[in-house]
């Protein structure tokens, strides 16, 4: 995902039950900022964030996933193993009956080459994902709009 | 071209293997700065060949072996996986390589004019210590904290554990004549938004953690953040710390180049490096770890790496050390001070100590999301440039910055000061960029 550089208008205070996010690294993944800085961006879009940090292993991110039933999942990887690792989860996540329809992203800085090819990220797209946002090669802005596009779950 | 100044190796026993700590002593003393690169590549013949790039730059420089992710989480298949599949990762898999071809990317290379230390990232580090003691490595560097609480959701109580069996492996090597290395990462912490007297305090505990573990040869690092008065305080005061805390160890100071948001522009990547040669020269630290061109892009090349750690010693040689009278006369001192004696007062197990720390906020990261930090602190960058706390939670140093409430910060926020050294040294401005 870019950054954008722009400030978004925070959301209208919400009413209600807020939805939750679950916003996760990858296994091999150390970095933070990307994660705190996701994290601020979809709370004022008004949702709850579950954070679950860097290095996140693949069973608890599944595990994590089903206890918090999210109406988004946004994984981040800047590390470069973004594409192996990114796959690896989708199709674990995928095969789980429950969450074979849960929206889930993924972007950062995706391969090690900072490359120009697109067949990795129609990869992640053909393997589950339901956007790919590459660092520099994805319209600014894009991402918030993905997630003000999502379907608002009914109130129970 | 003129000769890489090398310390004269001293011929006898003492020196038949390399002595991590001795060689940067060596070439303090000759009026060296050691420059050092983050650099490890998957393919053995990659790595070697970086190696020797370096060992040959036209500095004082120390080797690195990076390692890869994978194996700083300890998941050995995805390295055979990656291997198999003939996949780049991001670093030297020391793990699963063998020993033999660990022996063969340091042959004629890693000596005693020329030490390599393994650079990893692991908060369960005890595979990486076998793996590198098997190849006749002697210098490392990590801590039971500074890779643990930024970089996962190991427990802190396992890091701690794993951290002190690590070490007392690698401080046995003290009985066979040889003097291991180890420097602490906590000078880094998050690499950005933290303030410098809670990694000046973190780097000189885990300094202290290792010594009480046995270990003799030590370095605690720094990370330049974004005011050069406010870093040559925390260097100063990071020594001041050790020459209380350590005074039968071989110490030395390393300076880590900026570890956030880095420059895109190539002029602002070099001022910003230059800009660390020029606080390691300035304040005596001994060692400087350089950052590339590339750095904000992708992983550096070889000939990027050597780029970098010439100018960085280039840079380095314009300056002296000030003399200074500061070291324990400043607010960040005072603050390391703080935080460092209230928590070995907190048990007589450093390890103990630390996890009691952290448990009462004693010791708390900024925006870091780990389980066991407490998470009450903030920090932000005052207009005139240097690091200050916005709340400070339960750290033991008293009030926050006066007029900053507990406000929250806002992604946006967080952008600008995540990117306030990208943008101050991609401007176009020629002046020196962080002088106020």
């Amino acid at each position: 995902m870019s950054l954008p550089d722009t400030v978004l208008p925070t959301a209208p205070a919400p009413t209600g039950r807020r939805e939750t996010v679950v916003v996760s690294g990858l296994s091999s993944d150390a970095h933070t900022w990307n994660l705190v800085f996701l994290q601020l961006l979809v709370e004022e879009l008004g949702y709850d964030v579950v954070n679950l940090g860097p290095t996140v292993p693949d069973a608890l991110l599944e595990a994590e996933i089903l206890a918090h039933d999210p109406v988004l999942v946004v994984i981040s990887s800047v590390n470069g193993h973004g594409h192996q690792d990114g796959l690896r989860v989708i199709r674990r996540l995928r095969a789980v009956p429950a969450l074979a329809a849960t929206p889930m992203v993924i972007g950062g800085k995706l391969g090690i080459s900072g490359g120009e090819d697109d067949a990795p990220l129609d990869e992640l797209v053909a393997a589950g994902f339901d956007a790919v946002f590459e660092d520099g090669r994805t319209e600014l802005g894009s991402f918030e709009r993905f997630i003000g596009a999502l379907p608002q779950r009914a109130l129970t | 071209m003129t000769e890489a100044p090398r310390p004269a190796v001293r011929a006898g026993v003492a020196h038949a293997h390399p002595d991590f700590g001795r060689f940067v002593r060596d070439a303090h003393e000759a009026g060296h700065l050691v420059v050092q690169p983050r650099m490890g590549f998957s393919d053995p013949g990659h790595m070697r060949r970086g190696l020797a790039a370096t060992r040959n730059a036209r500095a004082t420089t120390v080797g690195t072996l990076t390692l890869d992710s994978y194996t700083r989480v300890g998941d050995m298949p995805a390295v055979d996986e990656a291997l198999r599949r003939g996949a780049g990762i991001n670093g030297y898999p020391i793990v699963n390589h063998t020993p033999e071809t660990t022996r063969d990317v340091l042959a004629g290379l890693h000596g005693p004019g020329f030490p390599v230390q393994v650079r990893h990232g692991s908060s369960l580090p005890f595979h990486i210590f076998e793996a590198l003691l098997r190849a006749g490595l002697t210098a490392t560097e990590g801590g039971p904290v500074s890779y643990c609480l930024p970089y996962g959701r190991t427990p802190l109580d396992q890091s701690v554990r794993a951290w002190e069996r690590s070490t007392r492996l690698f401080a046995a090597l003290r009985g066979q004549g040889v003097e291991p290395h180890l420097e602490s990462f906590g000078g880094c912490m998050l690499g950005q938004l933290c303030p410098p007297s809670l990694l000046v305090a973190i780097s000189a505990l885990e300094a202290l953690f290792f010594h009480r573990l046995g270990i003799r040869s030590i370095s605690v690092s720094y990370a330049q953040q974004t005011h050069p008065g406010q870093d040559a305080e925390a260097v100063a005061a990071l020594r001041a710390l050790c020459a209380r805390l350590l005074p039968d160890a071989l110490w030395h100071v390393v300076i880590y180049t900026y570890m956030g948001v880095y420059p895109t522009t190539e002029s602002g990547a070099y001022r910003l490096l230059g800009e660390a040669a020029r606080l390691a020269a300035t304040t005596g630290a001994e060692r400087i770890i350089v950052k590339t061109v590339a750095e904000s892009r992708r992983i550096p090349t070889i000939e990027e790496n050597v780029t970098a750690l010439e100018h960085a010693s280039d840079t380095a040689r314009r300056f002296r050390r000030t003399p200074t009278e500061i070291g324990t006369d400043s607010p960040t001192y005072a603050e390391a001070a703080a935080l460092v004696d209230a928590v070995v007062n907190l048990h007589d197990d450093l390890g103990q100590a630390l996890l009691l720390a952290f448990k009462r906020g004693y010791l708390d990261v900024p925006y870091c999301v780990h389980p066991d930090n407490a998470g009450r602190t903030r920090s932000f960058i005052d207009t005139d440039g240097r690091l200050r706390w916005a709340s400070t939670g339960a750290l033991p140093i008293g009030r926050a910055a006066p007029g900053r409430g507990d406000r929250r910060v806002t992604s946006g926020e967080l952008l600008t000061a995540l990117s306030y050294v990208q943008r101050t040294f991609d401007g176009d401005t020629p002046r020196h960029p962080l002088s106020a």
